[in-house]
């Protein structure tokens, strides 16, 4: 396979072998569970909608190795490649995709819609935009609880071109928000190009209307994606606001399941899988620097099918939410009554 | 091991699809993501790729055929050095679809049948509410609590600077409550006392801002988010409703969403369309929204404080125009009022007349009318619409057997529609007449003054409709 020099290169040298081994890991889990959510949803034992992530693995691997504990993320429904990449639990993913009652949600929330407290993961948000001053609003619970933790905000190439963006834009500024807008541009929203959709050059330098600092950053090379995150989170954990990064991404799949794909070539998705892909990349700097050998990388690759295999299987196994589930969970648990009832 | 492919499901409503093409044909080699055939789904055609590798043994469904059920086998794949003859046996064992009752190749044997089966069984008795639950009739506050006077603006100020105090992850924002000191005065000295981090003025972003209080109540912060209006809160409905309403729902339970929303609802003089409409039935729709009007200070102090300790979302609907009344408030250190418990603003065993916010002083003022007639109109203020306390509606019309509404809202789908309604299934035999609901009319709100009064609901109206219910 021929690649690109860009891609080539070899990792910097602060970049460790268990390091590389972990993204070349957390990439393929992403990728593999991925391959196998459209299998399930060709099965039919996946309904509705389902938005793969596979070619925009770079993007959440690279972000999270900058990540602390009490970080927080929040994402559009293009979202269980964050949800992985956080470390949710890839048989919780899949039930909830297969609608079970082992789903994140009980099988209530669907692709779109997944959540957990556990891993300060706020979804999972079916409505394009709506994520992002939901994320400011999470940054301005810590800002407002005066700890340091920084909430990463995904959003598409699409969702950049809706108002509430700006609004978010505005107030995070003007309030010095601990929140980093991460753009990923995937260069098309459903069937549309990022060039017919804007005449901006870019989607980060939007920011600057607001005084927001941001980057481009190349998103089919997790070490590039780190290099840019750590840049972020250090500018909004020092209390200065919050930061931009506009990822060039790449989804090799449709927008959803139910895609004709006749918006952009064959080729361009292959040139793309062939020169560019982020899994490849780290697969061979691995190889090169002899940081490990093509069984020990084959043992990873059989660990992960084993692991989106056992998922498959107890998404398939894990019953349906029983009936009275579709009643629970509309109001968290009552007030006390009120001061009559208490001073009588 | 040679593995069927199966016919898939490429859109969320695909049962079948026409096999349009096969791009590869027997003994071609396949890899995971090459393209072997194009089908016609409902929507569109679409590239169907492989997904495992192998070589391509034979094709069951051949090309040009319709109506191909999803999950039929349509070939089968082998491995290198498996024979084509034997296909038919070693797929059939080798099915991934283990858990499907045998291979019923036409049918659509899995969980998409189930699903469907269970969900009509599924039981339409678990109603969210009980309807047979007795009324509470107990007081709001102890009978011999010493009472203050004031209005409703200020209760509602005291209501926000006691919650404030009590509990640190309190926070007013919105246009104008800080240094403006509320664009209504609400807000008056909130800012001097508590700081610009607990009284936050935005710019005049309402998604924005509503997004953000939203994302800061996920997070587990209590914020109050004020609309000048609420006809400004249409430009953030999509989160209120989407975001704030369901995310509990859509996260199994995992995140709940403790929000006040809170501002002036409905006309209040002279300002047109664009700025004078009642909002209560369209919030009162939401499951996962409390939705609550206040009429008294009382209740405007008591409901507010429980609304900003619920942990849900709550739609707090106030009126410009009862801002500035004064009523009996008690003088209690901690005075909340429950959701869901109507008060019987006034006995009477005539007519039923059901009312909330400012159409109390229109259903008031129509009783004491019809008192002067010698007809005696019980009036019960609901307080809160979601929930509603249904039995003590129930209760009252089994006493008067009639009832009129009285609200400010458009007719269609309005709140006395639903109340007629749950009325009918569940006190029919009481009943000597049909529900009449009084409502404001169908038509934007004019401007002229004259035409402004007659839009509204009016005081003659509903006496009228007592009337026609007492058949008097």
């Amino acid at each position: 396979m021929v690649r690109k020099p860009a891609a080539s290169k070899p990792a910097p040298s602060n970049t460790s072998k268990d390091e590389l081994l972990k993204y070349y890991r957390d990439m393929l889990l992403i990728r593999r569970f991925e391959e196998k959510a459209g299998q399930l949803y060709g099965m039919g034992q996946i309904g509705g909608f389902c938005h793969l992530y596979i070619g925009q693995e770079a993007v959440v691997t690279g972000l999270e190795a900058c990540a602390k504990e009490g970080d927080k993320r929040i994402t559009s429904y293009r979202d269980h490649g964050h949800m992985l990449a956080c470390g949710m639990d890839p048989r919780g993913v899949m039930a909830e995709l297969t609608g079970r009652e082992g789903g994140y949600s009980k099988g209530k929330g669907g692709s779109m819609h997944m959540f957990s407290r556990e891993k300060h993961f706020y979804g999972g948000h079916g409505i394009v935009a709506a994520q992002v001053p939901l994320g400011a609003g999470l940054a301005f619970a810590d800002k407002y609880l005066g700890n340091d933790n920084v909430t990463f905000t995904y959003f598409g190439d699409g969702a950049a071109n809706q108002g509430q963006v700006y609004e978010t834009y505005n107030m995070a500024e003007l309030w010095e928000l601990p929140v980093i807008f991460v753009i990923e541009n995937n260069q098309y929203a459903m069937g549309t190009s990022v060039k017919r959709s804007t005449k901006s050059n870019s989607l980060f330098g939007r920011g600057e209307a607001f005084g927001i600092p941001g980057e481009q950053v190349d998103g089919m090379d997790v070490l590039a994606v780190k290099a840019a995150g750590e840049k972020a989170v250090a500018h909004c954990r020092a209390g200065k606001g919050p930061y931009i990064l506009e990822i060039m991404t790449y989804r090799y799949r449709g927008h959803s399941m139910s895609d004709p794909a006749k918006y952009r070539t064959r080729e361009e998705v292959q040139k793309m899988r062939d020169e560019r892909d982020a899994i490849e990349h780290v697969r061979e700097l691995l190889l090169q620097g002899k940081h490990a050998t093509e069984d020990e990388l084959k043992s990873v690759d059989k660990e992960i099918k084993e692991i989106v295999n056992d998922a498959a299987e107890f998404a398939k196994d894990s019953p349906e939410p029983a009936l009275d589930e579709l009643w629970t969970d509309i109001y968290a648990e009552d007030l006390p009554q009120g001061s009559a009832q208490e001073h009588a | 091991m040679a593995t069927e492919i199966l016919m898939p499901a490429l859109s969320p409503t695909m049962e079948e699809g026409t096999l349009a093409k096969w791009l590869k044909k027997e003994g071609d080699e396949v890899k995971a993501g090459d393209i072997i055939a194009e089908i016609e789904t409902d929507k569109a055609t679409m590239e169907f790729e492989a997904v495992d590798e192998g070589i391509l043994g034979k094709i069951l469904v051949t090309e040009g055929t319709e109506g191909v059920k999803v999950n039929a086998p349509i070939a089968v794949l082998i491995e290198e050095g498996e024979s084509a003859d034997d296909i038919q046996a070693s797929a059939s064992a080798g099915s991934d679809d283990a858990d499907s009752d045998g291979d019923d190749k036409g049918g659509h044997p899995n969980d998409t049948g189930q699903t469907t089966t269970r969900a009509e069984s599924a039981p339409a008795a678990s109603k969210s509410e009980p309807a047979a639950a007795t009324a509470d009739r107990s007081p709001d506050w102890p009978e011999d609590t010493k009472m203050k006077t004031m209005t409703v603006r200020e209760a509602l100020r005291e209501a926000m600077e006691e919650e404030m105090d009590r509990d640190e992850t309190v926070f007013l924002m919105g246009e104008e409550v800080g240094e403006y000191q509320g664009a209504y005065k609400i807000s008056q000295g909130l800012l001097d006392k508590f700081g610009p981090r607990r009284v936050v003025d935005t710019p005049i972003s309402e998604m924005g801002f509503t997004g953000i209080g939203t994302g800061a109540a996920l997070a587990g912060l209590r914020p109050i988010v004020e609309f000048m209006t609420f006809n400004f809160a249409m430009q953030a409905l999509d989160q209120i409703i989407n975001s704030a309403a369901k995310t509990l729902y859509m996260s199994g339970g995992q995140m709940g969403c403790p929000i006040v929303f809170r501002g002036p609802n409905g006309a209040a003089a002279r300002v047109a369309a664009q700025h004078s409409q009642d909002y209560t039935a369209w919030y009162a729709a939401i499951p996962g929204l409390k939705v609550v009007m206040p009429f008294t200070a009382a209740d405007a102090k008591g409901l507010l404080k429980s609304a900003i300790r619920d942990p849900n979302p709550v739609i707090f609907l106030e009126n410009e125009i009862l801002y500035g009344r004064s009523f009996e408030v008690p003088d209690m250190d901690d005075f909340t009022i429950p959701f869901g418990k109507a008060r019987v603003a006034r006995s009477g065993s005539d007519v039923t007349i059901v009312s909330f916010g400012i159409g109390m002083t229109h259903a008031l003022d129509a009783a004491e009318k019809l008192a002067e007639e010698g007809i005696e109109a019980e009036v019960i203020d609901l307080r809160t619409l979601r929930p509603i306390d249904y039995a003590t509606v129930i209760e009252s019309v089994q006493k008067t057997n009639r009832c009129v509404t009285v609200e400010e809202g458009f007719p269609v789908g309005s709140i006395g529609n639903h109340l007629s309604a749950h009325i009918m299934e569940n006190a029919f035999d009481w009943l000597d007449a049909p529900v009449i609901n009084c409502t404001g009319k169908d038509v934007p709100m004019p401007y002229a003054a004259n035409l402004e009064k007659h839009a509204l609901i009016t005081v003659p109206e509903i006496v009228e409709a007592v009337k026609k219910v007492t058949y008097k």
